[in-house]
């Protein structure tokens, strides 16, 4: 199983956890991020992801090299679907595998932070009367205050 | 020179298209195939401080030169996770 992935099938967190496991490793930290039925004041009916597909991958591949360079005992798999996705079905699988549990917290926190600063992929919500996209972050992966801000949060 | 400009999310629906050949003068950047969008499509211009760009599918500036062939997209802020 390829560690750093883009779907438009449903994401299969167990076997994401199998793909970083290895017998050195004592601890697996995961972060599923789930599709939830409510945001800003509005009922929340499915969301549609929509990605830059190479470049997704490339990015998540970019994330796994910051992280192998804090954390290099840390093995690490990035899963995102894209396409529709029901409420609570999962969007983001992310695994973090380590001898011990402090660097598989903190490398997996990293990952989403990063995935969330500048992944090319796109939410569109559809909420009880309308649609919009969500709107986040402006990419730029060799912003450093923002690679900083990620590091802080995944160790605080 | 000729491009392929690809759009996302909602850079994509106000343009109408996912993807579109530009022609360009030689010496052309980033922004130069930008610019040509917005004179086309006005409602892209609100955009221009948010945007990120990428050129043959790594992340780049919109002062990075383009060559004949190239692909450029552009990417509104993004909301994965």
């Amino acid at each position: 199983m390829n560690r750093f992935h883009l779907t438009a099938d449903p994401l299969n967190a167990e076997a994401i956890v199998v793909s970083v496991s290895s017998a050195g490793c004592g601890a697996v930290a995961t972060f599923i991020g789930l599709v939830r039925d409510y945001n800003q004041g509005r009922r929340v009916e499915w969301l549609d992801y929509e990605a830059y597909p190479a470049l997704a991958v490339k990015t998540f591949e970019r994330i796994g090299s910051e992280a192998a360079a804090r954390w290099p005992f840390v093995a690490l798999a990035i899963h995102h679907r894209v396409g529709r996705i029901a409420i609570g079905e999962s969007s983001v699988v992310i695994a973090a595998a380590s001898p011990h549990r402090a660097d598989a917290f903190a490398a997996c926190r990293y990952a989403i932070e990063r995935v969330k600063q500048i992944a090319p992929v796109w939410k569109h919500e559809h909420f009880e009367g309308g649609d919009v996209w969500v709107e986040g972050a402006t990419a730029d992966p060799e912003d450093e205050a923002a690679k900083q801000a990620a590091y802080e949060r995944a160790c605080s | 020179m000729f491009v392929t400009v690809r759009l996302f999310a909602r850079l994509r629906e106000l343009a109408g298209t996912s993807e579109l050949r530009r022609e360009l003068p030689d010496g052309a950047v980033a922004r130069t195939a930008w610019e040509s969008l917005v004179r086309d499509h006005a409602s892209l211009a609100e955009f221009e401080p948010v945007i990120s760009c990428a050129v043959n599918e790594e992340y780049a500036r919109l002062t990075t030169p383009l060559h004949h062939g190239d692909e450029v997209a552009f990417l509104p802020p993004v909301s994965g996770g």
